[in-house]
């Protein structure tokens, strides 16, 4: 599925400083029931957003509006768990585009490199820096900068570099996904294929 | 060039390396459910493609499906509409379809090596982090998302930058009341749920190799509980017995050059792993949960441990003990218990019923307990039956559910509720797992059928030895 194109982010961030976060609390079991790509958004960390009532969590960061913006940082191993695609769905239809951590779990980060969030894995002492400049600070802006590699505090000018494949740079500059790669070799895929069992 | 198990099989599939980038690799079986498939093939459907090997994928409808009067009409209807998207994608595309009521339904990861799909040497995906069961066979097995499932219903390949590797050799002689889960919780509980993230798994060390194939499917089962992309065990006699004669397996001369293969999966004497562990598998006690991720279990016997003492931030270890209603230093003999749960892809096979069994023959399920125990599928429910395992339980007063993943996940009605205790033999304590509000104690069937007897955290070789 085709995504928005990732250059360049100036944004402010809402920040979640609690660690291994699962898939099953940014998106749980029981909203997994459509057959489309819609509406995840609502439903984004539900469990810890709304009571059993649907009533708003008033203590939940996403209930508070002094925090907003299109930048999740997260506590260590983010997106631990299941493989859903939902959770990375669920933060893109809420209207983040980059996951701030200083550790991912390996499908998470996977599934949000193929549907255009950009997963920017910092070291835990920036992620503290940017916990504490933006709890600080509810306006701080933080830049994501995808062909430079660099995520800046601007209110500091504290920089990382952070890593992508420069496959998955391109791809992500583009809004390619690997399906359109993959459909290109497809007669390369057919020949090795002609030499496998079944 | 000496090499890993992994390398074999990893090497042998890649189809094309992308410098700069992720390796082509070919998948050899895809298997699919109703909850992570249907947005793939409205994929198909919008960029006007086919699936190019129909023949390789497989689907099951395990996770939203109820266990209780399979034969009546699903009533919700999103999971009614999920199993209908199901059914019908797989036949306009050609794709096996295993579907509710089918004698060959159950979970995926237990109707996989049921029917011989399984084998040795693979590439094995599929819109289910707990893949990774299959390496039990020597296979290379995971998780995939959704994306991902479009890819291979297209093209058959996914594209991966090839993960480190990592060896965990378990040896020595497991105690009483100690299981394969047990050994995987252990593991668990000394790499953290992000430990081996990055790397992906083999077990060595004769504690697998004496494990039956049900045991080594619940080691590799939970090789994403530790962040691992998969686990995998070297293929030897257990595994070919096992395998050989199954449905899908190789026949005559295809199986004879298939056996040839199998033998050549080991690693090699001298091949070398990024990073290696090894325990002593005697000093391995029968574990539970006390928190809510995986790493935090402990021997039964044990007390919760301090903050200080347990790897993370203090915040996330105070909100976690929060959630379960526990205190720093609690004991966990003893914790009244709601609800037992034996069934999901990492305890629903036959050996976990005959444990639960063992333990409960000739005593009865505790009056403040509500046990679920749902089989991994149509045939372990057979097999239940067949042994005489269901008048055991029927006489100590369980009963026994349809097959699905159920309680493990709680996306149908089986749902703990809120601030109740389960003792489940499934894979995750995460909070809300298994209903919102639950507080999940993950166990062996052993610690399961323990607890479903007493009505409170007990530990089972106390059972076990009044009956020696």
């Amino acid at each position: 599925m085709a995504y928005d194109k990732f250059t360049v982010l100036r944004s402010t961030a809402v920040p979640l400083p609690i660690e291994n976060i699962d898939t099953d609390q940014i998106i749980p079991a029981r909203f997994l029931k459509a057959t489309e790509r819609v509406g995840f958004g609502d439903n984004l960390f539900r469990d810890w957003r709304y009571n059993a009532d649907n009533t708003p969590k008033q203590d939940f960061i996403l209930n508070n509006a002094t925090y907003s913006g299109k930048i999740l940082i997260g506590g260590k191993n983010f997106g631990s768990g299941s493989s859903r695609e939902h959770a990375a769905w669920a933060i893109y239809d809420y209207g983040f585009r980059c996951v701030v951590s200083s550790f991912f779990a390996d499908i998470f980060k996977n599934n949000c490199l193929n549907i255009g969030v950009l997963p920017v894995q910092v070291s835990p002492e920036f992620a503290e820096a940017l916990f504490t400049a933006v709890h600080g600070n509810p306006a701080a802006e933080i830049e994501i900068n995808l062909p430079e590699q660099t995520i800046t505090l601007l209110s500091t000018g504290a920089q990382e570099k952070f890593d992508i494949s420069p496959y998955k740079k391109e791809n992500m500059m583009n809004g390619f996904d690997d399906i359109d790669y993959l459909q290109s070799i497809k007669p390369e895929i057919q020949e090795f294929a002609s030499h496998l069992p079944i | 060039m000496s090499k890993t198990l992994f390398d074999k099989v990893w090497d042998r599939h890649v189809v094309r390396k992308i410098e700069g980038g992720p390796d082509v690799v070919f998948i050899d079986r895809h298997l699919i459910h109703e909850v992570t498939s249907p947005v793939a093939f409205l994929g198909l459907k919008t960029r006007g493609i086919k699936v190019l090997y129909p023949e390789r994928t497989f689907a099951t409808a395990d996770h939203n499906t109820p266990t209780i009067n399979q034969h009546l009409p699903v009533a919700d209807p999103l999971s009614a509409n999920q199993l209908k998207a199901l059914e019908s994608n797989s036949n306009e595309y050609g794709i096996s379809h295993w579907g509710l009521g089918h004698q060959k339904n159950g979970i995926v990861h237990v109707v996989g090596p049921e029917n011989g799909i399984t084998q040795p040497g693979t590439t094995i995906v599929c819109g289910d982090s707990h893949t990774s069961t299959h390496g039990a066979f020597g296979a290379i097995a995971f998780g995939i998302g959704t994306s991902e499932v479009e890819m291979v219903l297209s093209t058959q390949c996914i594209m991966q930058p090839k993960p480190k590797k990592m060896r965990i050799t378990v040896n020595g002689k497991l105690g009483l009341g100690v299981t394969p889960k047990d050994v995987a919780l252990f593991i668990i509980s000394q790499l953290t749920t992000s430990g081996a993230t990055g790397y992906f798994v083999e077990y060595a060390g004769d504690v697998f190799e004496n494990m039956s194939m049900e045991g080594r499917m619940t080691v590799c089962n939970l090789s994403i509980e530790m962040g691992a992309r998969g686990g995998m065990i070297a293929p030897d006699e257990t595994t070919i017995n096992y395998v050989k004669g199954r449905e899908f397996s190789p026949k005559g001369e295809a199986w004879e050059k298939a056996e040839a293969y199998y033998r050549t999966l080991y690693t090699d004497a001298d091949a070398v792993f990024d990073k290696e562990y090894t325990y002593d598998g005697s000093t391995i006690e029968p574990m539970i949960t006390y928190g809510t991720n995986p790493g935090m279990g402990i021997g039964i016997s044990q007390h919760i441990p301090d903050a200080e003492h347990v790897e993370g931030g203090v915040a996330t270890y105070e909100k976690s003990l929060g959630y379960m209603g526990f205190s720093e230093g609690d004991q966990m003999i003893g914790k009244k218990v709601d609800y037992v749960f034996v069934g999901s892809c990492t305890n629903g096979r036959i050996e976990d019923f005959r444990a639960f069994a063992s333990i409960v023959k000739g005593r009865h399920k505790a009056d403040n307990v509500t046990a679920w125990l749902v089989p991994g599928s149509h045939v372990v429910e057979a097999q239940i039956r067949e042994e005489g395992i269901l008048d055991i339980l029927t006489e100590a007063g369980f009963t026994l559910r349809q097959p699905g993943c159920s309680a493990c996940l709680a996306m149908n009605d089986d749902k703990v509720p809120a601030g109740k205790y389960a003792v489940s033999t499934s894979n995750r304590n995460f909070e809300g797992r298994q209903g919102p509000g639950a507080r999940t104690l993950l166990a062996s069937p052993l610690v399961a059928a323990a607890a479903a007897v007493t009505g409170v955290v007990t530990d089972p070789r106390t059972l076990i030895e009044e009956l020696v």
